[in-house]
């Protein structure tokens, strides 16, 4: 497991559920982000050279749009155990391939009905429009996203065989 | 325009008529063949059969319970490049639906062919229909609809039709040519025959039977049945949904899986003409599998059984049209229908899609608009 990130999460709600075999303050999540390389990776790209922090829980997957992200990415992302999955491109209008931002956010609808039933909480999954200059957002984003998801807890997924 | 006539049925014979009445849609308006279902020489087995011969429907039986297959990728083997010449085509509601998604993708074409819909009683799963032709040895059609349409029961204890169908919200073919109505019809007396297109009125206008007012009681029959079928249908999502929220409980919803794939194969509307499950995609190095293995512990071999559902799920559950043949054609009685329809429904709302209904209307992840569905951006709100 990643070590504790240096970002401060402070959003621990009433509601948080106890991990087994700890506090839910020992529990890191996993997070997969697949983010577009014109617009958020190149924020993140902004992040680190403005040297801004953002919690080492999130892992970035580059791709050159949204509209690649192939629902079974996202859907093997979580049965692998990812406990959340970010998609996060150009703003609607601004996509560098005009259209592949209207398609993924179409998947992304398509997901969100299919998943919960399933058991997968739909505030695991989220698509951001996240913007090249952006790279304070996004370290915000994500900050928020592992806060968000440490409430949430571990995904039942996780360390389990998925058949 | 809806225009409505009577097929005669002598000594309460109605396959006869509907014989009769095949046999005369070939020839008409260009009509060179017709697929029918059909009972097999020397077997109970009904099958689709591709008929030229007028002289060979004597054992057209599309009446009969049976469903082993979905005629809607039969009848996108026969139009998917032109024909030619015209085919009739007698389909259940669901295979015309079916078909229907399968013209959206190109797969299938409408215009060289006359869809003939028959109103849906059900049908049994393939295990079911042959103990139920073997118990009741003759006479299986006409006993099956006579006891389904006087009293809504089975005629054979212990045989029921298909979920599948007792879930199926529509046993009326409106989106056919030619349409034949069996509810709230007296059959023994005559069957109705209706045009519910242009080319169905074409066709109406050729075979010149007498015209007649649709029967009152028409309408109440149909709605009791949608009534009574939207609610099973509708419990049938609750306890399904229960039995399939969590890893776990999935897990053991899909337990007797062994990958087969013949629910892929199955169903009519899974459209991808190379399954990536059959790819090499899939065809691990066996160092993978022990590394898998030691991750968690230990992995259940063939690996991907739930990723192929749900990958199936996102591929076609907007065209799923709830036929059944996924469960039908489960060789270890997997509910696959139960949980695809449960999931499809949600997936089909969400975009206002109902697979089947218009020919013009887009399968949702074809097209997209620049203002739409910002329920599921941003970091905020789940979704809905």
């Amino acid at each position: 497991m990643p070590s504790t990130s240096s970002g401060s999460s402070s959003a621990h709600g009433s509601g948080a559920r106890v991990e087994k075999g700890g506090t839910m303050d020992d529990f890191e999540p996993t997070i997969l982000a697949f983010v577009c390389n014109w617009c958020t990776y190149t924020a993140a790209d902004l992040a680190g050279t403005s040297r801004l922090t953002y919690p080492q829980n999130v892992r970035l997957v580059r791709v050159m749009c949204t509209g690649m992200v192939d629902p079974q990415y996202i859907i093997k992302a979580f049965l692998e155990g990812a406990d959340a999955v970010l998609v996060s491109g150009c703003h609607p209008g601004d996509c560098h391939y005009i259209n592949g931002n209207y398609k993924a956010r179409r998947r992304m609808k398509l997901l969100k009905e299919i998943l919960p039933p399933l058991g997968f909480e739909p505030e695991r999954l989220r698509l951001t429009w996240i913007g090249a200059s952006d790279g304070i957002l996004l370290a915000e984003t994500l900050k928020q996203l592992v806060a968000q998801v440490k409430i949430l807890g571990p995904s039942e997924a996780k360390g389990k065989m998925v058949l | 325009m809806i225009q409505t006539a009577k097929l005669d049925v002598r000594a309460g014979d109605s396959l006869s008529s509907l014989r009769e009445l095949f046999k005369a849609l070939l020839g008409v308006e260009g009509v060179e063949a017709i697929l029918v279902p059909q009972t097999l020489p020397g077997s109970s087995m009904v099958m689709p059969v591709l008929v030229k011969d007028p002289a060979a429907l004597e054992n057209a039986d599309p009446l009969a319970p049976a469903f082993p297959l979905n005629g809607a990728g039969i009848l996108s083997k026969l139009t998917r490049k032109p024909l030619g010449g015209k085919v009739a085509a007698v389909l259940r509601p669901c295979e015309i639906r079916a078909f229907v998604e399968l013209v959206k993708l190109r797969q299938g074409a409408l215009d060289e062919v006359v869809l003939v819909g028959i109103d849906c009683l059900g049908a049994f799963q393939n295990r079911d229909y042959f103990r139920f032709v073997k118990d009741v040895a003759a006479g299986t059609t006409a006993l099956f609809c006579r006891t389904v349409l006087s009293s809504g029961r089975m005629p054979l204890p212990g045989v029921q039709i298909a979920d599948a169908c007792k879930a199926c919200e529509f046993p009326v073919p409106t989106g056919a040519d030619i349409l034949v109505g069996l509810y709230g019809v007296d059959t023994d007396d005559h069957l109705l025959v209706q045009s519910r297109s242009a080319r169905g009125m074409v066709v109406m206008d050729a075979l010149g039977l007498p015209e007649i007012e649709e029967p009152p009681l028409r309408a109440e029959a149909v709605a009791r049945v949608v009534a009574q079928r939207t609610a099973f249908r509708d419990r049938m999502f609750e306890e399904t949904a229960g039995s399939i929220h969590g890893m776990e409980k999935l897990a053991a919803y899909l337990s007797r899986c062994v990958n087969c794939y013949n629910c892929k194969v199955a169903c009519p509307v899974c459209y991808c003409r190379e399954c990536v499950f059959a790819t090499d995609v899939f065809d691990h190095e066996p160092f993978q599998y022990l590394r898998w293995a030691a991750r968690k512990g230990r992995i259940k071999m063939p690996t991907d059984t739930l990723f192929y559902h749900i990958t199936r799920l996102a591929h076609m559950s907007t065209a799923c049209v709830g036929c059944g043949q996924c469960s039908n054609a489960c060789p270890n009685e997997v509910p696959v229908m139960e949980l695809f329809r449960t999931v499809s429904h949600r997936a089909q709302k969400a975009f206002g899609y109902e697979p089947g209904r218009d020919v013009e209307e887009k399968p949702p992840l074809t097209e997209f608009q620049a203002d739409e569905f910002h329920e599921v951006e941003g970091m905020t709100g789940v979704g809905k």
